[in-house]
């Protein structure tokens, strides 16, 4: 008999609903007479989604793994990157998605490939201001390109001067966007941007604190297509109301009813980096143990913003309203969104040092109650990738076992299945001493 | 002369020990990337040095960076590790590729080293916005380098400082001069053996030695054939069995861009009345690493250009680019430069270097490259 009640979540079907429609959107913007643009997941979208009229963003990232859940299209796609552009196959695997589309011409979600007005990009790790500019060589030079760079220092180092770097740099991109699409960004739509950036970002950490209940509320499996909505469009209404008012809303509910993600749950796993994404299926191979992996720093922190309370816990960082802010102006928003970014954001902190990763995640591990860690050595991402070997010697000191995998987010060529299977086999029974609850 | 620029970079620790000796009030620091502002650093007594891999497989560095990090970065942490570095009094990095700052971090945590810093050196250079944000970081640096040394650094410090960093970089742009002749009087690998050197000793003693050299470079005749006039382009390189193999089959390497090479000395401190503002700018303004050549204006990158330029001032007739297994912010620029100097009629060859570089395939390999260069100028 079932340990704990489980059932999928009702928000999911609008979840989905909303992803499509973002694609969709992209594809067909310039038949209604919309901005195209692309940029980063961490591109303060709120800035050209508040241009006049209809614009719609493509973020790479996400893009990238849409087409790494599909092991054949990812492989032609790569080659295609690797054969024609002449890259190497060991940069980001995203990367080599993202080009291997623009050199074909083709669209992941049907069609030919969308080409942009405007680059808007962001500069978080080495490959990601590479990546437009390098994409914008492929179209041939042609489309107007603007890098900011937001590695101004760790959460605990942000003060006024590391503030100023950004925002001084969203001025001179706002210039940018005014000059080469001749619209105006508009501030109540900005405003309203930030605020919704503030919702997206913060609810996102609420419901991810969420999952410190037991039995778990969510799986990473399905959290992982939740999160997708920040990296998307953050500063979106419709995305913001979804993670206020339909998931976390939901989740609470879940929590107060023990609705659990799976209902064998009898181990709790933390995990690190994007997963194989073509291989999914691990997770609920895991959950065949009753093995629930149930929080990473990367699946709470790639959008959600969390900061270290007065006791040293990591907790969601404060909506506007529970700080007691309304955006007055321009230059409020613009500051109001490179800090909460800067601060919220614990993800980066390890592009800081090992140390950073280490404190956060053996913090996660203890209050989000795991028991183990199964990590993923992502050869596909260096990013999330930073420290991981150190992580793993972190978390073996404060006691947690953990097992490692070598893979990639999105190369199939890379990643072993089977062998990935057999290890977690041997790690689940032989390490933790558990055994199949279900074939 | 030469050969004292190879014992140097050949025993690189034994001179920092000596020089601690020598130097009871000084302090040695490792460094890791060479956007480290080193004129604060002599402003403040203390004798920076490069950390560099030692060409072994880093083995030691496995249980902390898997594989997929460059061999480079790997390889400096696994002489860390291996306490090649057990004289150090310091370590820092400034903001850098990802690869560097996992073999840092690591480095932190498991090499004891009385004192770490990590600088954040802006990425967007080519934004007005980093010059300020560059000099407070420095400001807080220098402050932090003050309370570590124990004394006040004071503007004459810092003119000192710039003094003998602008100095050696101008006495090396001259030697690197020198090999714009017909037949260089110094080879490829003389020369950037000069500048390994320079990252790893006083830079004071290293501007008397490169003075002497300079005086005698202009009698020196190499008894041997320059043959094809080569770049070599690409991440960190400081592989000389690579050099002097290239250097030994017909060809010579007349110019570099490097940050082990001429990228590291290329651009001087301008002197301004705010010191420390004078050398964020230079730090802003120095031919970039590609991990920070982008813009905000357009795609292109300022890197280009400038080697361009120095493959026609020293008539390159092709150019062989490098990279370190895995270097990101290489393997993206390499596909479009390759296209770029090719477009403007500079041939290209790529080779991917680990820490130990199999020289015999890389032999033959470099010798089709340059038969097919010299076969192209007898159809000419």
């Amino acid at each position: 008999m079932a340990k704990y009640t489980t059932k999928g979540l009702d928000c999911w079907g609008r979840a989905k609903e909303l992803r499509m429609r973002y694609y969709k959107d992209y594809a067909e913007a310039h038949d209604r007479g919309a901005l195209r643009w692309e940029g980063g997941a961490w591109s303060f979208d709120a800035i050209p989604q508040a241009l006049e009229g209809e614009v719609h963003v493509l973020t790479e990232e996400p893009y990238g793994a849409s087409v790494g859940a599909d092991p054949k299209l990812q492989v032609k796609y790569q080659e295609a990157a690797e054969g024609k552009w002449g890259c190497a196959r060991d940069l980001c695997a995203y990367m080599r998605n993202y080009w291997g589309g623009i050199v074909l011409g083709e669209y992941a979600f049907g069609g030919k490939w969308p080409r942009a007005d405007f680059i808007f990009q962001n500069q978080i790790c080495c490959s990601h201001s590479k990546w437009l500019q390098v994409a914008d060589e492929i179209y041939g030079g042609t489309i107007p390109y603007f890098c900011f760079d937001v590695g101004a220092g760790p959460y605990d180092r942000i003060g006024e001067r590391q503030i100023n770097y950004v925002v001084e740099q969203l001025y001179d991109g706002i210039e940018f966007l005014e000059k080469v699409t001749g619209r105006k960004v508009v501030d109540e739509k900005l405003i309203q941007n930030v605020q919704n950036t503030y919702r997206s970002a913060c609810y996102w950490a609420k419901t991810c604190e969420l999952n410190q209940a037991l039995p778990a509320p969510l799986d990473e499996k399905t959290m992982f297509s939740l999160y997708v909505l920040g990296t998307l469009e953050k500063s979106n209404k419709e995305i913001a109301d979804f993670y206020e008012k339909e998931l976390y809303a939901e989740v609470k509910d879940r929590v107060a009813n023990n609705i659990a993600a799976v209902a064998g749950e009898q181990c709790r796993m933390l995990g690190d980096s994007q997963p194989p994404w073509g291989f999914l299926r691990i997770f609920r191979y895991l959950e065949t143990y009753g093995v629930v992996s149930i929080a990473s720093l990367y699946t709470f922190s790639l959008i959600g913003w969390f900061e270290l309370d007065e006791n040293g816990n990591v907790v969601p960082y404060p909506t506007l309203e529970e700080q007691g802010i309304t955006i007055k102006d321009r230059d409020h928003a613009l500051r109001l969104l490179a800090e909460g970014e800067l601060k919220g954001k614990l993800m980066w902190a390890p592009f800081y040092g090992a140390t950073y990763k280490n404190e956060l995640v053996t913090k996660i591990a203890k209050q989000w109650k795991c028991d183990a860690a199964i990590l993923h050595l992502n050869r596909g991402c260096e990013g999330t990738a930073q420290h991981q070997m150190e992580m793993k010697i972190a978390l073996q000191k404060i006691g947690l076992p953990v097992m490692t995998f070598e893979g990639n987010m999105a190369d199939e060529r890379e990643f072993d299945e089977a062998r990935a299977k057999r290890l977690m086999d041997l790690f689940l029974t032989e390490t933790l001493g558990l055994k199949k609850i279900a074939d | 002369m030469i050969e004292e620029f190879q014992e140097w970079y050949q025993n690189r620790h034994d001179f920092a020990r000596r020089w601690k000796e020598e130097n009871p009030d000084g302090k040695v620091l490792g460094y890791f990337c060479t956007y480290v502002p080193e004129e604060i650093l002599y402003a403040a007594n203390i004798l920076p040095v490069r950390i560099l891999g030692g060409h072994e497989p880093p083995a030691l560095a496995t249980p902390h960076v898997f594989d997929m990090w460059c061999p480079f970065c790997r390889d400096c942490l696994s002489q860390g590790l291996a306490g090649k570095y057990d004289y150090l009094d310091g370590v820092m990095i400034s903001q850098s590729c990802l690869h560097v700052r996992q073999a840092f971090g690591a480095w932190q945590v498991h090499v004891p080293t009385p004192w770490s810093y990590y600088l954040c050196m802006p990425n967007a250079v080519r934004s007005p916005r980093s010059r300020p944000f560059f000099a407070g970081e420095l400001a807080d640096f220098k402050k932090a380098v003050e309370d570590w040394a124990g004394k006040p650094i004071t503007d004459e410090d810092l003119d000192r400082g710039i003094d003998i960093l602008n100095t050696n970089r101008r006495l090396m742009k001259q030697v690197y001069e020198l090999r714009k002749e017909d037949n260089p009087p110094i080879t490829g690998t003389e020369a950037m053996t000069m500048v390994w050197a320079s990252q790893l000793v006083d830079k004071r003693e290293h501007s008397v030695l490169v003075e002497e050299l300079l005086k005698d470079l202009p009698n020196r005749k190499l008894d041997r054939d320059p043959g094809v006039r080569l770049m070599i382009v690409g991440s960190e390189n400081d592989d000389r069995p690579f050099m002097e193999m290239v250097e030994s089959i017909g060809g010579t390497f007349v110019i570099d861009d490097h940050c082990t090479g001429s990228r590291y000395f290329w651009d001087e401190v301008v002197p301004n009345e705010n010191r420390i503002q004078a050398i964020a700018d230079r730090y802003c303004d120095r031919v970039p690493c590609p991990s920070k050549d982008f813009g905000q204006e357009d795609w292109e990158r300022k890197r280009f250009p400038h080697i361009l330029n120095l493959a026609r001032d020293y008539r390159v007739q092709g150019a062989v680019l490098i990279q370190q297994k895995f270097c990101d912010p290489h393997e993206c620029d390499i596909p479009s430069l390759r296209r770029y100097l090719q477009g403007n009629g500079i041939p290209c060859y790529f080779l991917e270097f680990e820490v130990t570089v199999p020289v015999g395939q890389f032999r033959i390999r470099v010798e089709a490259f340059i038969e097919q260069i010299t076969a192209e100028e007898l159809f000419e």
